[in-house]
C-alpha cells in the first residue's frame, strides 16, 4: 500500500466525486437525489482510505510519514513543490475532517432542498480543502488550502444559511482574508531569510534560525492569520454569526474542523519556527486565552439562541486551547491536540444535536422549548451525553484535553491554571442550564407535543460520533501514541532553541546586545528604500 | 551629401505585415462595403494571429532597428503576444454586439489593428519619438472606437472625453520628452542608459522631464491620479471596446513604462521608485475602495482595472527581474480573468437590451448556472483567491516587494485586496445570495460562449499548469536586464 499516493488520494478522491455530481442529469428531483448518493458514497470511501492512513501510521516517530514530493511551480529561483505528508498531530485533523464530511452530508439529507448538487459540491471541495491543509508540507501548498477553503465555506453559509446570512458570510471571509494574507507576507519573508530560500515547511523546521527581531514580527503576522481562525478574543466576533447564520452542516465543519486551523497552525509553525517569539508573547497569549475563556462562558450564560450558546463555549474551549500550547510543556501541547479533537466531535455533535430539533420546529430559541425528555428520550440522552463531554466529565473526552492542559499549564503559570480552572465551573453552569430549559421541565407548548423522537438516519450520524467520545475519554491512549512523539519533538526544538538562545546571550559581542530588549526591525525605510539600502540589500 | 544606409527593417517586421494587413483590409472593406464586415472581422483575427506567430519564431533575440531607436526582444514579444491576443478577442467580443447595436462597420477591425500596431510600436520603442509615435498611433484609433457608437450620446461623450484628457496626457510626454532632451542632449534609450550608469547625478530638468513622462503613460495606464478619465470612458464605450480599453492598451501602458524606466533610466531607480510606489499605493487604495458604492458593472470594472495596474506597479516600483516578472505574470493573467468578465457582461441581455446593473446579475446561480460558475471564478480569481490563478501574480509581485524590503507596500498591497474582495464577493453575493429577478436572452452568441469557456478554463486550471507563462514572463524580464 505505501507505493500508493494514499495521501492525495484522500485529498483529491471529493473533487472526482464533484466531478460524477456535475455529470448528472435529469430533473431536479433525480439531480438531488444522484448528488446526494454521490457525495454520501465518495466521503465514506474518502474516510476508509484515510483509516488506512492510521493503521499504517507508525507512531514511534515523530517524522512525516506518506510523504509525496513532486515539483510544481519553477519560476526563477522560486520553486513551489507538491509536498504532502502527515505526523502524529496532522493524522487526526486528517481523520476528523473525513469523518465529520459524511456525517454532515447525512445530516443535510432532507434539510436542505434547494440547490442540492451545488450543496454537496460545496461539500466535497471543501473536504479537499481542509485534509490539504492539514496534510500540506510547503508554504505556499499550504496557503492554497487555507484560503481556498474559505470559498466554499463563504457560499455554504451565503446560500444555505439564515435571515442575516449576507452579514455572516461577509464577515467571515473578510476577517479571514485579512489574517491569511498577513501570513502570507510572513510565508514570503520566510523564504528570503532562509539559505537557501525555500518553502518548504520541512526544511524550515529543520533549520530555523530567524533572528529574535525577526521572529517576532513574523510571529505576529502568523498570529494575525491564525487567531482569527481559533478564534482568540477579542478577533472572535465573526464566529456567532456565523454560526448562527450557517446552515446546521456548515456549523458542524466550522466548529469541528475550521477552528482547528488556528491550534494546528500554531503548533506546526509558530512554536517550532519562532520559539523565541513564541515565548516573547506567551503572556499575551495567556492574557488573551483568559480573558476568552472567562469573558465568553458568560456570555454564553446569558444567550437565548442555542446555537449562538454553542458558539460561545466554542471560544471557550478554544481559549483553552491556545492556553495549553503556550503553555509549551509537552503534556498541556499534547492536551490541547486532545482537546481541540474532543472538541471537534463534541461541537460538531452539539451543533447536529441544536439542528435535530430546528428541523423540526424551525427555531433556536431556547425559551421555545422545554420538557423535550417526554417527547424525546432518545435524544435526549443524547443531547446529555455531548453535554456532559463538552462540560469535561470524566470518562468522556472532554475531560481528558483539559486535564492534560491544565497539568501542564499548571508548571508553566499557577495563576493561568488557575483561571482556566473557573472557567470549567462556567462551562458547567451554561451547559446545564441550557440543558435543563430544553430538555426538562414540563411540556407549555402545543407545538412540542408533536415532535417525533430521533429518525434511524440522525442515531446513525450521532452513533459514531458518541462512541468516539467515550473511546477518547476511556482509553485516550489510543490516540495520545502517535501524538506524543511529535508533540515532543516540537517542544523539545522550542525549548533547545529557547535555551541556546539564553546561553548565547551574555557572550555575544559587546555592545551588541547588552541592553535588555532585544531590537526590533527598524519600521522606516518599509516604504521605499533608499538608493544605498536598496543596492545592499539586492547584493 | 554622405549615402545613409537602408534602416535595418527586420526587427520590426511584424508590425510592417500588421500594418499593411490593416490597409489591406481596409481596402477590401471600402470595395465590398457594409456587408464586409464578419469578414473582415475574421480576417483581422487571423492577421493578428498570424502577427503573434511572426513575433514568436522572430521576436526572441535582442535586436535593434532603424538606427537603434526600435527595439525587440523577449520582454516585447512576451507584451505583444498579450497585445495581439486582447486585440483579437475584442474583435470577436465585438462581432455580436456590433451587429446588434447596427454599428457593425468594417472600420472597427481596422482601426483595432492600427491601435495594435501603435501599441507594438510602443512596447518596441527603444528612443523618445519611437514611443510618441506608437503612443499617438495607438490613441488616435483609440479615441474614435470609443466614440464608435456615434449616434450614442453616452459613447460621444466617452470619445470626447478620452480625447480631450488624452490629448493632454499626449501634451505632457511630449513636454516631458523635449525636457530630456533638452537636459540630456539625446532622446535615444541606449544613450540615456549609458549616461546614468556611472551614476551620474541627474539633472532637475532631467527628473522633471521624466515626471512629466511618466505621468503621460500614468494616465495611458490609468494609474491614480490619473484616472478620472476611466469610469466614464468605460461606462460610456460599447462594451467590447470598453473590453478592448481594459486589456491591451493597458497593457502596452505597463509596457512602456517598464521599457522606459527600467532601461533607460534604470540607473535613477532611487528617483523614480517614489513616484511608482505613489502611484501603486494610490491605484490600489482607491481602485478599491471606490469600486465599493459602484452599482453598473461598468464602471464597477473600471474601478477594478485601476486596483490592478496598482497592484501591477508594485513590482515595477521593485524594479529587480524578480519584480518585472511579476508584473509580466501579473498582466498575463489579467488579461485571461479580465476578458472572461468581460464576455460574461456582454451575454447580460434583457427583452434584445444590454443591461449593466449588477443588480441584473440577482439569482444568476439559478437562472444560468454555468454563466454564473464562470463569472464566480472570475470574480475570485481578481479577488486573488487561491486557487485560481489571479492569485498567482499577486504572490510574484508580493515576493518581489519583500525581497527588496518594501514591506509597507506589500502591506497596503494586502489590506486592499481585502477591501477589494469585498467588491468582487458581492458580485457573487447578488448571483447566488439573491432571488432572481429575470432570466437573460438566450441563446448566447456562439463565440461569446467559446471566449467565456477559454478564459474561465484557463483562470481556474492555471494552478495545474502554472509553467508556460511564467517561464515565458521569466525570459522576458530577464531579456531586459542583459546588457
Amino acid at each position: 500500500m505505501s507505493h500508493w499516493p494514499l495521501l492525495s488520494l484522500v485529498t483529491f478522491l471529493p473533487l472526482v466525486g464533484v466531478g460524477f455530481i456535475m455529470l448528472a442529469r435529469g430533473d431536479a428531483e433525480t439531480v438531488a437525489r444522484n448528488a446526494r448518493n454521490i457525495a454520501l458514497s465518495t466521503s465514506i470511501i474518502v474516510f476508509v482510505l484515510s483509516l488506512v492512513l492510521w493503521l499504517e501510521f507508525d507512531p514511534n516517530s515523530s517524522a512525516f510519514q506518506f510523504v509525496e514530493m513532486a515539483h510544481w511551480i519553477q519560476i526563477g529561483g522560486f520553486s513551489i513543490n507538491y509536498h504532502m505528508g502527515i505526523d502524529g498531530i496532522s493524522l487526526f485533523f486528517v481523520l476528523l475532517s473525513t469523518l465529520l464530511t459524511p456525517l454532515c452530508i447525512a445530516a443535510s439529507w432532507t434539510s436542505i432542498h434547494s440547490q442540492v448538487r451545488e450543496y454537496m459540491i460545496a461539500f466535497l471541495v471543501l473536504e479537499t480543502m481542509m485534509v490539504g491543509i492539514f496534510s500540506a508540507l510547503d508554504f505556499i501548498l499550504f496557503y492554497v488550502f487555507f484560503e481556498g477553503v474559505l470559498v466554499p465555506m463563504f457560499l455554504i453559509i451565503g446560500v444555505w444559511g439564515g435571515p442575516r446570512r449576507i452579514y455572516a458570510s461577509f464577515k467571515f471571509f473578510l476577517y479571514t482574508l485579512l489574517g491569511s494574507l498577513l501570513s502570507l507576507l510572513a510565508i514570503l519573508a520566510i523564504y528570503f531569510n532562509t539559505t537557501p530560500h525555500t518553502t518548504d515547511v520541512v526544511a524550515v523546521l529543520a533549520n530555523p534560525h530567524f533572528s529574535e527581531g525577526l521572529q517576532r514580527w513574523l510571529w505576529l503576522a502568523f498570529f494575525a492569520s491564525f487567531a482569527v481562525k481559533v478564534p482568540m478574543w477579542p478577533v472572535h466576533t465573526w464566529l456567532p454569526d456565523a454560526h448562527v447564520e450557517a446552515p446546521t452542516a456548515g456549523s458542524v465543519i466550522l466548529a469541528g474542523v475550521l477552528l482547528k486551523l488556528g491550534g494546528y497552525g500554531f503548533i506546526r509553525f509558530s512554536l517550532p519556527m519562532f520559539p523565541l517569539a513564541s515565548a516573547y508573547f506567551t503572556p499575551l497569549m495567556f492574557a488573551l486565552s483568559a480573558i476568552a475563556v472567562i469573558y465568553t462562558s458568560f456570555v454564553a450564560l446569558v444567550q437565548t439562541d442555542m446555537k449562538k450558546l454553542i458558539a460561545y463555549s466554542s471560544i471557550a474551549h478554544m481559549g483553552f486551547v491556545t492556553m495549553g500550547i503556550f503553555a509549551m510543556t509537552s503534556e498541556a501541547v499534547q492536551g490541547a491536540v486532545i482537546q481541540m479533537l474532543s472538541h471537534g466531535l463534541v461541537s460538531a455533535a452539539l451543533f447536529l444535536v441544536v439542528g435535530v430539533v430546528y428541523d423540526r420546529l424551525h427555531t433556536r430559541d431556547i425559551a421555545r422549548y422545554g420538557g423535550l425528555a417526554d417527547r424525546m428520550p432518545n435524544y435526549a440522552f443524547v443531547f446529555m451525553c455531548f453535554m456532559l463531554a463538552s462540560v469535561g466529565l470524566p470518562g468522556t473526552s472532554g475531560f481528558v484535553g483539559e486535564f492534560l492542559i491544565l497539568l501542564g499549564t499548571f508548571r508553566a503559570s499557577t495563576l493561568e491554571c488557575f483561571l482556566a480552572a473557573t472557567a470549567l465551573f462556567l462551562g458547567a453552569m451554561y451547559m446545564l442550564y441550557l440543558y435543563r430549559r430544553v430538555i426538562f421541565g414540563t411540556i407549555t407548548r402545543d407545538e412540542l407535543r408533536n415532535m417525533l423522537d430521533l429518525t434511524p438516519r440522525e442515531k446513525a450520524v450521532f452513533a459514531p460520533l458518541l462512541l468516539l467520545t467515550l473511546w477518547m475519554g476511556v482509553y485516550p491512549n489510543s490516540f495520545l501514541a502517535p501524538i506524543r512523539s511529535s508533540v515532543d519533538n516540537i517542544v523539545q526544538r522550542a525549548t533547545t532553541a529557547r535555551k541556546a538562545a539564553d546561553s548565547a546571550l551574555p557572550s555575544t559581542a559587546p555592545g551588541s546586545a547588552t541592553h535588555a530588549g532585544i531590537e526590533w526591525p527598524a519600521l522606516h525605510h518599509w516604504l521605499w528604500t533608499p538608493a544605498s539600502a536598496a543596492v545592499t540589500h539586492r547584493e | 551629401m554622405p549615402i545613409v544606409p537602408l534602416p535595418d527593417f527586420g526587427p520590426a517586421l511584424p508590425e510592417i505585415v500588421l500594418a499593411i494587413g490593416s490597409l489591406a483590409l481596409l481596402l477590401i472593406g471600402v470595395f465590398l462595403g457594409e456587408r464586409s464586415t464578419r469578414l473582415v472581422s475574421w480576417l483581422s483575427v487571423i492577421t493578428l494571429m498570424a502577427v503573434l506567430a511572426l513575433c514568436g519564431t522572430f521576436g526572441m533575440p535582442h535586436r535593434l532597428g532603424f538606427y537603434g531607436m526600435f527595439v525587440t526582444d523577449a520582454f516585447a514579444v512576451f507584451m505583444k503576444m498579450l497585445i495581439l491576443i486582447g486585440s483579437a478577442i475584442s474583435i470577436i467580443l465585438s462581432l455580436h454586439y456590433n451587429e446588434e447595436r447596427h454599428i457593425d462597420r468594417f472600420e472597427f477591425p481596422v482601426l483595432i489593428l492600427l491601435a495594435s500596431t501603435g501599441m507594438m510600436v510602443m512596447v518596441s520603442a527603444n528612443d523618445l519619438l519611437t514611443l510618441y509615435l506608437g503612443f499617438e498611433l495607438q490613441s488616435l484609433a483609440l479615441y474614435v472606437v470609443a466614440s464608435f457608437d456615434r449616434d450614442n450620446a453616452r459613447s460621444s461623450e466617452a470619445g470626447l472625453k478620452y480625447f480631450v484628457l488624452g490629448a493632454l496626457a499626449s501634451g505632457m510626454l511630449l513636454y516631458g520628452a523635449s525636457l530630456i532632451y533638452g537636459f540630456a542632449g539625446t532622446t535615444s534609450f541606449a544613450g540615456l542608459a549609458s549616461m546614468f550608469e556611472h551614476g551620474v547625478t541627474p539633472s532637475v530638468g532631467l527628473v522633471i522631464g521624466m515626471v512629466f513622462v511618466s505621468v503621460g503613460i500614468a494616465f495611458k495606464c490609468s494609474a491614480v491620479p490619473f484616472h478620472m478619465w476611466t469610469p466614464d470612458v468605460y461606462e460610456g464605450a460599447p462594451t467590447p471596446v470598453t473590453a478592448f480599453f481594459s486589456v491591451a492598451p493597458k497593457i502596452a501602458a505597463i509596457a512602456l513604462f517598464i521599457r522606459f524606466l527600467v532601461e533607460p533610466l534604470g540607473g535613477l531607480l532611487a528617483e523614480w521608485r517614489q513616484v511608482i510606489v505613489f502611484l501603486s499605493v494610490a491605484s490600489m487604495v482607491v481602485g478599491s475602495v471606490a469600486a465599493i458604492a459602484q452599482t453598473n458593472i461598468k464602471r464597477l470594472m473600471a474601478y477594478s482595472s485601476i486596483g490592478h495596474v496598482g497592484y501591477a506597479l508594485i513590482g515595477l516600483a521593485v524594479a529587480t527581474p524578480d519584480g518585472i516578472r511579476g508584473v509580466l505574470v501579473y498582466m498575463a493573467v489579467y488579461l485571461f480573468m479580465n476578458l472572461g468578465t468581460w464576455a460574461v457582461i456582454l451575454c447580460m441581455r434583457q427583452k434584445g437590451r444590454h443591461v449593466e446593473a449588477i443588480a441584473d446579475l440577482s439569482g444568476l446561480g439559478r437562472t444560468h448556472p454555468g454563466l454564473a460558475l464562470a463569472l464566480g471564478i472570475f470574480m475570485f480569481a481578481l479577488a486573488g483567491i487561491p486557487p485560481t490563478a489571479g492569485f498567482f501574480p499577486k504572490l510574484y509581485v508580493f515576493l518581489a516587494a519583500i525581497e527588496a524590503n518594501l514591506v509597507g507596500l506589500a502591506a497596503i498591497g494586502v489590506v486592499a485586496s481585502v477591501v477589494g474582495a469585498f467588491y468582487y464577493l458581492r458580485i457573487v453575493k447578488v448571483m447566488y445570495f439573491d432571488e432572481p429577478v429575470g432570466a437573460f436572452d438566450r441563446p448566447f452568441a456562439t463565440e461569446l460562449r467559446w471566449v467565456l469557456a477559454v478564459a474561465a478554463v484557463i483562470t481556474f486550471f492555471y494552478v495545474l499548469v502554472p509553467g508556460p507563462i511564467a517561464g515565458g514572463a521569466e525570459a522576458a524580464a530577464a531579456s531586459l536586464f542583459v546588457k
